[in-house]
């Protein structure tokens, strides 16, 4: 993991990213400036059509911005090549998604592998680092399962052992429970909370669901129409299921 | 990405749509499997030709005559003619050099004789695996007491490798001086009508031996050995039986000449081919009794030269009409020719011809080649097909990779690796089924050959250069058709990507 010096893990300045939709030039994300700590667990909340997807996009490397920067660990991922961003997602974050997205023609271990063959670890350590992962979430017996062969809230800790197994320092969830029942999405927003306390891990996590973000995460940005409407609401409360 | 990790990544996507890529291989492998059945036939039927004319004795053999035996030879006037005569000869090589050698060999002094101090000259040149004179002559032939005119061959030992043997009922000779003869098929059809029923009967020669008269012993005895030695016919001819001198002749020199001896060799008959021999240029394809060559040089006959040689005068030595010298190789042929023309000689051989052969073939392999690509770029299509489909149906795969930390490139090398290892896969596989297409092409072809009653042979020839070389090619192509795909999916936009259901 890489060591944290007590600022900030991701900042944004002035960030748009803008599409063009036929004659329409749509500003999905419109200048937003934002700065998310070391070990914070930030909340971007939103409606639909909101931009936090498209935000939390543009902190992961995988769409670059029209204009303004993002900075990780102090580097501009705008001025980054492709190899670099590939690196960076490799390496510096974790991603979750509302799907899931595990490859359902990979066994679960394979599929938490998956990152640590991309990061070209060695084999010999593969294993340990696999199953140190899967043992956080709980599902270390299942190494063999594939995808279809496991519940909803069983794939999302998969997705977040794959996630989690390259040591990231930032952890990027869009909507983790967007595909769960209220029961099962609350385990999925425990383990993150226990992750961010215990291994000091920056989260940012998109969700629409006000009541989840109030209970878990440090604090909460909201967006509307592309725009960083607030973004220093409230403390953790609790966050106990 | 490592490659091992590429390999093992691309090997897993391959098995995972097992049907379709399993089509698209086995596309491949027909495409190549065409390729190296046309390769290989085109292969084979130029192995088998050059096989057949190597063993014909064509293209290895130089068949050496006096200068003296061309027209006008010796005549200043006669330019036209001696040019027209050394450029046939020398039809392999340096036919102006050779015309014009010939002509400064030839102007002022006696053309050099074919005799049997130039034939163990020639059987020491360098690549020389035999030097054999050519006897043929029409004699009487007697079975069961009723005569036949034929022409009889003598053949050298090594005539029994020809190919022209290969289906000879009996045997061939068992020494090159046996008193034995094989007959060819139609002539022993005039003896009997069950020709299987000669082998092992005898037959007799009745033929005209020469003698020289006028000459000592010893120099008739080497005159035997070779074939035309001749001398001037005495005018005082009378009529004679067996053994009787047909020429008289005093011992001086300016009346020497030869006798011709009528004379009977029983001789076995051993064996009975289907088709002509023929061994060397102008060989035995007449020969409708063939006797040993060792032998044929013993009966000293008389031949159609003998007389040419007398009537010139310049036959009261012993000598050769001509010789034929067979090289090693045919690739030595032509150098062996230069030799030949160098001592003095006239040489005709027929490298021009087998030249002219392998041109022929070369394109003929083109043209197979050509052919069996276009399977192979149907199959190519077919690659490109497959690996755009799985870019459509493995989209969001593509996206969750990039996610996760692949690089474009990464994304692009599996793709490429994926079209490589159906290459691999179909080449191997297209290569196995090229073998077995031209074994079942081979077997369908020896049952006509052997229902025609021809020697079966073998038309297909898989070397191991085509099989490596239908491997690689099939991967090349295969790398060639993943080109697109790969690129496209490495262009991917890995958020539109995971957007995609």
């Amino acid at each position: 993991m890489m060591p944290t010096n007590g600022g900030a893990a991701l900042r944004t300045e002035r960030v748009t990213r803008q599409y063009q939709m036929g004659a329409a030039l749509i500003r999905a994300v419109d200048e937003v400036s934002l700065e998310v700590g070391a070990a914070e667990f930030l909340a971007l909340l939103g409606s639909s059509g909101s931009g936090k997807s498209t935000l939390l996009n543009l902190m992961a490397g995988l769409d670059r911005p029209t204009s303004g920067a993002i900075l990780a660990h102090d580097r501009n991922l705008a001025e980054m090549n492709a190899l670099e961003l590939a690196r960076y997602r490799s390496r510096t974050v974790g991603m979750v998604f509302q799907a899931f997205n595990l490859l359902p023609r990979m066994t679960l271990e394979e599929n938490v592998e998956l990152p640590l063959r991309l990061a070209e670890v060695e084999r010999s350590e593969r294993g340990g680092r696999v199953r140190e992962a899967l043992e956080r979430v709980h599902l270390e017996k299942r190494l063999s399962h594939r995808p279809s062969e496991l519940s909803g809230g069983e794939q999302q800790r998969a997705a977040l052992a794959r996630a989690l197994v390259n040591r990231p320092t930032i952890l990027l969830a869009d909507e983790p429970t967007g595909n769960l029942d209220s029961t099962t999405g609350l385990e999925i927003m425990n383990l993150l909370q226990e992750i961010n306390r215990s291994l000091g891990m920056t989260i940012v996590l998109v969700t629409h669901e006000r009541p989840l973000a109030e209970r878990f995460a440090h604090r909460i940005a909201e967006l509307a129409d592309g725009k960083l409407v607030s973004s220093g609401s409230k403390g953790v409360s609790g966050g106990q299921a | 990405m490592k490659s091992g990790v590429l390999t093992e990544l691309a090997v897993r996507n391959l098995r995972v749509a097992a049907m379709r890529n399993s089509l698209t291989t086995l596309g491949i492998a027909v495409g190549v499997a065409s390729l190296v059945a046309m390769l290989s036939l085109g292969v084979g039927l130029q192995q088998l030709a050059n096989r057949r004319l190597a063993r014909s004795g064509l293209f290895d053999t130089v068949f050496v005559t006096s200068r003296a035996n061309f027209p006008g030879f010796g005549r200043r006037s006669s330019r036209s003619s001696l040019s027209s005569s050394s450029n046939t000869s020398s039809s392999a090589s340096q036919p102006s050099n050779s015309s014009s050698d010939f002509e400064n060999s030839t102007k002022d002094r006696e053309p050099r004789r074919l005799d049997d101090a130039a034939r163990r000259e020639l059987e020491h040149l360098p690549h020389v695996v035999e030097v054999f004179p050519q006897i043929r002559f029409v004699t009487e032939v007697r079975y069961n007491g009723n005569p036949l005119t034929a022409m009889v061959a003598a053949i050298p030992d090594s005539a029994r490798g020809s190919g022209s043997f290969d289906n000879i009922q009996g045997s061939f000779f068992s020494s090159p001086t046996a008193d034995e003869a094989i007959l060819q098929m139609e002539f022993a059809k005039d003896l009997s009508d069950q020709p299987s029923s000669l082998l092992g009967k005898d037959l007799v020669l009745r033929y005209a031996e020469r003698r020289v008269i006028g000459m000592a012993t010893g120099a008739q005895d080497a005159e035997g050995q070779g074939a035309s030695g001749a001398g001037k016919v005495s005018h005082s001819s009378s009529g004679g039986g067996p053994g009787k001198t047909l020429a008289a002749a005093d011992p001086a020199p300016e009346n020497q000449g030869i006798s011709i001896v009528p004379r009977d060799k029983t001789l076995r008959i051993v064996g009975i081919v289907d088709t002509e021999p023929a061994a060397g240029f102008g060989g035995l394809g007449s020969g409708r009794v063939l006797i040993p060559l060792k032998l044929g040089e013993a009966l000293r006959a008389a031949q159609g030269n003998d007389l040419r040689d007398i009537l010139r005068g310049s036959g009261t030595r012993p000598g050769y009409a001509n010789l034929t010298v067979r090289a090693e190789s045919p690739s030595q042929v032509q150098a062996l020719e230069s030799a030949i023309k160098k001592m003095g000689f006239a040489a005709f051989s027929l490298l021009d011809a087998s030249e002219g052969l392998r041109t022929v073939f070369k394109i003929f392999d083109l043209l197979l080649g050509i052919f069996g690509s276009l399977a192979l770029a149907v199959a190519m299509l077919g690659i490109v097909n497959t690996l755009v489909m799985a870019i459509l149906e493995r989209r969001r795969e593509i996206g969750i990779l990039k996610a996760l930390g692949a690089a474009d490139r990464d994304v692009k090398q599996l793709f490429f690796l994926e079209a490589g290892v159906m290459g691999l896969l179909g080449g191997t596989l297209g290569v196995g089924l090229g073998w077995l297409i031209g074994r079942a092409v081979t077997a369908g072809t020896n049952l006509y050959l052997r229902r025609q009653e021809l020697p079966p042979t073998d038309v297909f020839a898989v070397t191991w250069w085509l099989l490596l070389g239908a491997i690689i090619f099939s991967i090349a192509v295969s790398l060639g058709a993943g080109l697109y795909p790969a690129s496209r999916a490495a262009k991917l936009n890995p958020v539109e990507a995971l957007r995609y259901e």
